[in-house]
C-alpha cells in the first residue's frame, strides 16, 4: 500500500457509518450585503481600491491611450510593456505610432526565460487588460493568456490595467457565476486589489513589497 | 453539545444553530438557588444578599442543603467521570419546575451548556438536563429579565468598574445584564477599564498550574482596574473576585472587588446593610 | 528580549519558555501593541454582528461538509489536478514529504529554492532538511525573510516577525545585509525587495503553501499581499506546493465565504492584494509560469484528529491567526514560547496530533479557558472544548482503551487521580461536603499565608466564618 492508500484508508475508516453533510449553500448571505445599484458599482470599486492605494481614473474607449501616455510622462517613464496582439495592445501601439509619442514599446512576445533580466530590472511599467472588476472588494479580475502572460501584472513596478465599466460586477459570487468559473479554470486566475504591500515590520504598511509599487486602473465608462 | 443525537459519535460535527434572543418566563413564586462552592466558602454573604434580593421581589428561595459543586473544576481539568458524578448529584436536587438561579455566571453556564455535553450519551438524563438548562439563570440576568427589577439607588455618587468573568460573558451575556443593572442606579457611574473584556487570569486550576502566566494576567487586570478611576469594583463571579482581590491585597492596595449581589443590595437598602454578615 | 537568537524553544519546556518571555518587557510591549492593532483591524471589518455570525456559521458548515466527505474530495482533487497536469504526491509523515520534495529537487539538479509563505513547510522543517543536503532555501515573505535572517521560527502564523519592532529589524538588516542603519519602514522594505528580487529569477524551484485546494476544478488558491507568493509560484521553472490533507474544499464557490472570513479575520482586510488561483503548469503556448507544478499532501497527525468526531473539528481551521490575536496568554508570552510551529490556541489543539501529547503535555493546560479564541474563530472551532478534551486525554490512564491521541496519559498521575476521586466523594455526599466546609471555615485561622504558586501573585484566600449552607439554613430553614 502506498501513502495515498494508507491515508485514504484511515480517513474512510473514521467516517464509517456517517453520512456526508448536505450542501446548503447560502447565496443570499454572500450576495445581498454586497450589492450596489449599477450606477454606484464603479464608485464603490474606486473607493475600495483607493483605500489600499490603488489609483483609478475614469476614461473611455478612445481616451485611455492618451491617459496612459500622460501617466507615464508624469512619472518620467519612457518605456512600456504591452501585449501587442490583444485588441487594446494593438490600439495603443497604433495610437503611439500615429501620435509619435516618445515612448518605447516592449512586447511580451517570447518565453520569460529569454528575457528575464530585462523583465525584472529594465521594465518599469506594463499595461494589461482585465476580465472585469468586483465592486464589493475593489478587485480586478485577471485571466492571463498566452498573449498577455502572468508576469506582466506582477514584475514591473507600475502596472496599468484597463477595466470596462460594464464588466464590473457586485461581488465575487456574481462574478464566478456569470463567468461560469466552475466549468473550468485557466492555468492561472487572479484577483488583484491594489499595489503590492506588506505590514510585516511593526504593523507599518509599506507599498511595493515584491510586486508593483503602483497600480493604475483606467476605467472605460463607455465599454 | 453540537451533535444531533441521532448521529453516530464519529459523525462530522457542525456548530449548533445560532441562538435567537432568550425568551424569559414570567416572574415565578419560587426559585432554587445554587450557591456554588467558591461562594459557599469564601463569599457566603454574597449568597445571602442574592437570597435577600430575590425575596425582596416576593420570591420564595429554596436552597437544597444537599447541593455542593456544579462539577466544573473536574470538568475543565479533564476528569470527566468525576465531573459527571458530581453533576448528576446536583441534577437530582433541582428536579422541580422552579427556575434555578445561580449567582455566578460560569457555574450557570455549566448547568446551561456543558451538562449537555456531559450527558450527551444518556438520552434520559439529557432530557432532564435540557429542561434544567431552559430554566437556569445567572442572578443578574434573572433580576433584570425575569424579575424586571427597578432599583432605587440610595447611595452616594460613586464610580464603579464592572468585571465580568469570561464564561459568564460568553455563555450567559452577564456583562450586559450587569451593566443594565448598574445603569439603574442613579448614583453609580460605570467606568470602563483597559481591556475590559480580557480574562483576569483565574481559570480555576490554570491559576496554580500556570502561575506565571496567570499572575501576569491578574496583575494587568488589577492595574487596569486601579487605573480606571473607579472607587469600587463589582463582579458577578466569585472565582474572579478571589483572584483579583488576592492580587490587590498582595499589592497592598485598598481597592477590593465586591459581588454584584452585595453591591446592589447595599446600594438599594440601607436597612439590610451588614444584615447578612 | 535578547537579540541573539538561541536554539529554538521546545514545547516540552513551555513553562520555562513562558517564564522567560514574561520577564521580557520589550517582547510584552511588542505583542500587546501588535495584538491590539490586529484586534482593532478585525473589528472594523465586521461592523454588522449578524452578518459575522451568519458567515461564521456558513464557514463552519462549508468546512464541516468538506471534512464529512474528505476522502472522496481528496481523490477528486487528485484526479482533477492530475488531469490539469499537476503532479500530486501523498505523504504520511514529514520525513516522507521532505523526501518527495528532495526527489524533485534532485531530478532538476536544483541548487536554489525560493519560498513563499508556507506553514506546512515549517512543519516539515524543509529549509533544514534541504539545507543539510546542500540546497539553499530562501524565504521571500518579508516577515519570513526577517525571521530566517535571525535564525528564528515565525512568532505568528500570519505575521512571522510580529515579535520585532522596526529598530530590531533595522539592526538586523544593518548587521546581516550590510546596509546603512535605518528605521524607515519603507526603506527597509525596499532593501528586502532588492535583496530578494534577483533570487526569484535565479531560483530553480519555487515552494509555496496553499490556502484552499478546490476539488471541483483542481485549483490551488493562495492569498497574499506582497506578491512574493505569485513570484514563487510563477517565475521558477518548477513550483512545489505543500499542504495539509484537510485544506480541500468541495466546490469553487465554497471558497467565497472562507476567503471573506479568512482575510477579514486575519488582518482586517476586505480582501488581500492578491488571490492567486493556480490550476496547472504552463501550457505549450504560454510564455511564463512553471513548467511543472507539484502538490504534496501531508497528513502528519491530521488523520488522528480526523478519527474522532469531536477532535475532527480541529481540521476546520483556515489558519487565520485570529485565535492567537485575541488570546490573553499568547499576547503575554508571544509565539516562540510555545516551541511549536503553530502557536497560540490553534497550536494547542493541533500540535498534540503532530507531536503527541507527551511532547506537548503543558499546552492544553496553558489556557484559562476564557473562550476568546472560540468566540472569534471564523469557522467556529470550539477551541476551549477541544482543549478540555485534550486535558481529558492527557490525564486518562496511559493504557486505557480506546486510544484517541498519541501520548495519551502524558499527565496521568496516580496521586492526582486519587485527589479527584476524593473530590468526587466529597461532592456527592452532602453530609461529608457540609462537614468538610464546616471544618474549613472553623479552621480558617490555620489557613497558611502561602499556598503554592497561588500566593506568588496574590494573598491567600480566607474562608468566611460560616458557610452559605449554614447561613441559608438559618434563614430559610432546613430544605
Ligand atoms: S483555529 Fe480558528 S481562529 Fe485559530 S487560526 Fe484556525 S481558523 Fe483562525
Amino acid at each position: 500500500m502506498n501513502a495515498k492508500e494508507r491515508i485514504l484508508g484511515k480517513l474512510r475508516g473514521s467516517l464509517q457509518g456517517t453520512t456526508p453533510i448536505v450542501d446548503d449553500y447560502d447565496i443570499e448571505l454572500l450576495n445581498e450585503p454586497w450589492r450596489y445599484p449599477p450606477a454606484e458599482r464603479v464608485a464603490r470599486l474606486r473607493q475600495m481600491l483607493g483605500a489600499v492605494h490603488g489609483e483609478s481614473q475614469l476614461s473611455s474607449t478612445t481616451g485611455w491611450p492618451m491617459q496612459v501616455i500622460e501617466a507615464l510622462a508624469q512619472r518620467n517613464i519612457g518605456e512600456l510593456l504591452i501585449a501587442p496582439t490583444t485588441p487594446h495592445g494593438q490600439q495603443f501601439a497604433d495610437f503611439v505610432a500615429r501620435t509619435g509619442a516618445p515612448l518605447r514599446l516592449k512586447a511580451y512576445d517570447r518565453p520569460v526565460e529569454e528575457w528575464k533580466d530585462e523583465l525584472f530590472f529594465r521594465t518599469p511599467a506594463s499595461l494589461t487588460g482585465t476580465l472585469g472588476g468586483i465592486a464589493a472588494t475593489g478587485s480586478l479580475v485577471l485571466w492571463p493568456t498566452p498573449q498577455e502572460p502572468r508576469l506582466m501584472s506582477l514584475v514591473p513596478p507600475l502596472h496599468m490595467a484597463l477595466l470596462k465599466a460594464s464588466e464590473v460586477l457586485d461581488n465575487l459570487y456574481q462574478f464566478m457565476h456569470a463567468h461560469r468559473w466552475a466549468d473550468g479554470m485557466p492555468t492561472n486566475a487572479l484577483l488583484v486589489s491594489g499595489p503590492s504591500k506588506t505590514a510585516d515590520i511593526q504593523q507599518t504598511l509599506a507599498y511595493g513589497a515584491h510586486g508593483p509599487k503602483e497600480l493604475l486602473v483606467l476605467i472605460l465608462e463607455d465599454a | 453539545m453540537n451533535r444531533p443525537s441521532s448521529q453516530p459519535a464519529n459523525a462530522t460535527r457542525v456548530a449548533p444553530p445560532l441562538e435567537g434572543p432568550r425568551v424569559y418566563p414570567a416572574r415565578p413564586s419560587d426559585v432554587y438557588l445554587f450557591g456554588t462552592c467558591v461562594l459557599d466558602v469564601f463569599f457566603p454573604s454574597a449568597g445571602m444578599d442574592a437570597i435577600r434580593l430575590l425575596e425582596r421581589e416576593g420570591i420564595r428561595v429554596h436552597f437544597p442543603q444537599a447541593q455542593s459543586c456544579c462539577g466544573q473544576p473536574a470538568y475543565t481539568s479533564g476528569y470527566t467521570e468525576e465531573a459527571r458524578a458530581v453533576a448528576r448529584a446536583q441534577l437530582a436536587l433541582f428536579a422541580g419546575e422552579w427556575p434555578l438561579v445561580v449567582p455566578s455566571g460560569s457555574c450557570a453556564g455549566m448547568f446551561r451548556h456543558h451538562y449537555r455535553e456531559l450527558f450527551r450519551d444518556e438520552p434520559e438524563t439529557l432530557a432532564l438536563v435540557e429542561a434544567l438548562a431552559e430554566r437556569t439563570f445567572e442572578l443578574a440576568e434573572f433580576l433584570l429579565e425575569v424579575c424586571k427589577v427597578r432599583l432605587e439607588d440610595g447611595g452616594a455618587p460613586v464610580k464603579v468598574a464592572l468585571h465580568t468573568s469570561c464564561s459568564a460573558r460568553r455563555e450567559m451575556g452577564t456583562h450586559l445584564h450587569g451593566r443594565a443593572l448598574l445603569a439603574q442606579l442613579s448614583g453609580v457611574e460605570r467606568v470602563d477599564h483597559d481591556h475590559e473584556s480580557e480574562c483576569c487570569g483565574f481559570g480555576g486550576s490554570f491559576s496554580v498550574r500556570m502561575p506565571d502566566i496567570s499572575g501576569a494576567m491578574v496583575r494587568d487586570k488589577a492595574a487596569a482596574l486601579k487605573g480606571s478611576g473607579a472607587a469600587e469594583v463589582v463582579s458577578a463571579d466569585c472565582g474572579c473576585l478571589l483572584n483579583i482581590n488576592g492580587c490587590l491585597e498582595k499589592q497592598g492596595d485598598a481597592l477590593r472587588g465586591e459581588h454584584l449581589a452585595s453591591f446592589l443590595l447595599r446600594r438599594t437598602s440601607a436597612a439590610s446593610r451588614g444584615g447578612a454578615k | 528580549m535578547s537579540d541573539v537568537a538561541h536554539a529554538p524553544a521546545q514545547p516540552i519546556a513551555f513553562k520555562r519558555n513562558a517564564r522567560e518571555a514574561l520577564a521580557d518587557p520589550q517582547l510584552r510591549r511588542n505583542f500587546r501593541g501588535a495584538m491590539d492593532f490586529l484586534m482593532d483591524k478585525r473589528r472594523s471589518q465586521f461592523p454588522d454582528g449578524d452578518e459575522l455570525e451568519r458567515l461564521r456559521a456558513f464557514g463552519n458548515r462549508v468546512r464541516a461538509r468538506a471534512l464529512s466527505k474528505l476522502p472522496e474530495l481528496l481523490e477528486r482533487l487528485d484526479a482533477r489536478l492530475s488531469r490539469n497536469g499537476v503532479k500530486v504526491h501523498w505523504a504520511e509523515t514529514v520525513d516522507e514529504a521532505n523526501a518527495i520534495v528532495h526527489r524533485i529537487v534532485e531530478q532538476h539538479a536544483a541548487k536554489k529554492i525560493i519560498k513563499g509563505k508556507s506553514m506546512v513547510s515549517e512543519e516539515m522543517e524543509m529549509n533544514h532538511y534541504l539545507g543539510d543536503r546542500g540546497v539553499d532555501c530562501l524565504e521571500s515573505d518579508m516577515g519570513e525573510f526577517i525571521v530566517q535572517l535571525r535564525a528564528e521560527k515565525p512568532a505568528h502564523i500570519i505575521m512571522p516577525a510580529i515579535h520585532l519592532n522596526a529598530g530590531q529589524v533595522a539592526q538586523l538588516f544593518h548587521d546581516k545585509l550590510e546596509v546603512d542603519y535605518t528605521e524607515d519602514v519603507d526603506r527597509l522594505i525596499q532593501i528586502g525587495r532588492e535583496t530578494l528580487r534577483r533570487n526569484f529569477f535565479e531560483a530553480d524551484i519555487g515552494v509555496s503553501g496553499v490556502n484552499f485546494a478546490i476539488a471541483e476544478t483542481g485549483t490551488l488558491l493562495l492569498v497574499e499581499n506582497e506578491g512574493n507568493g505569485r513570484m514563487s509560484t510563477t517565475v521558477p521553472p518548477v513550483h512545489i506546493a505543500v499542504t495539509g490533507i484537510e485544506k480541500v474544499v468541495e466546490n469553487l464557490r465554497d471558497v467565497i465565504p472562507l476567503l471573506s472570513l479568512l482575510t477579514r479575520s486575519a488582518t482586517g482586510q476586505a480582501i488581500t492584494t492578491y488571490v492567486n488561483m493556480i490550476s496547472g503548469p504552463r501550457k505549450a503556448d504560454e510564455l511564463d509560469g512553471p513548467q511543472e507544478v507539484h502538490l504534496v499532501l501531508l497528513d502528519n497527525g491530521r488523520s488522528q484528529a480526523f478519527a474522532d468526531g469531536e477532535l475532527r473539528q480541529t481540521l476546520n481551521c483556515i489558519r487565520c491567526g485570529a485565535c492567537m490575536n485575541h488570546c490573553p496568554v499568547y499576547t503575554r508570552i508571544g509565539g516562540h514560547a510555545y516551541g511549536t510551529v503553530y502557536p497560540g490556541p490553534i497550536g494547542k489543539i493541533v500540535t498534540p496530533h503532530m507531536l503527541g501529547l507527551d511532547a506537548t503535555r503543558d499546552l492544553p493546560t496553558a489556557s484559562s479557558m476564557c473562550g476568546a479564541c472560540g468566540e472569534v474563530c471564523p469557522v467556529k472551532i470550539p477551541i476551549p472544548s477541544l482543549l478540555r478534551r485534550l486535558r481529558e486525554e492527557a490525564v486518562r490512564a496511559p493504557a486505557a482503551a480506546p486510544q484517541h491521541v498519541r501520548g495519551q496519559g502524558a499527565k496521568y498521575s496516580r496521586k492526582e487521580t486519587m485527589v479527584w476521586k476524593a473530590w468526587r466523594t466529597l461532592n456527592t455526599s452532602p453530609a461529608l461536603y457540609r462537614a468538610a466546609l464546616y471544618a474549613g471555615t472553623r479552621l480558617r485561622a490555620l489557613m497558611p499565608a502561602h499556598i503554592g504558586p497561588w500566593t506568588d501573585h496574590r494573598s491567600a484566600p480566607k474562608p468566611a466564618a460560616r458557610t452559605l449552607h449554614e447561613l441559608a439554613r438559618e434563614h430559610l430553614g432546613d430544605q
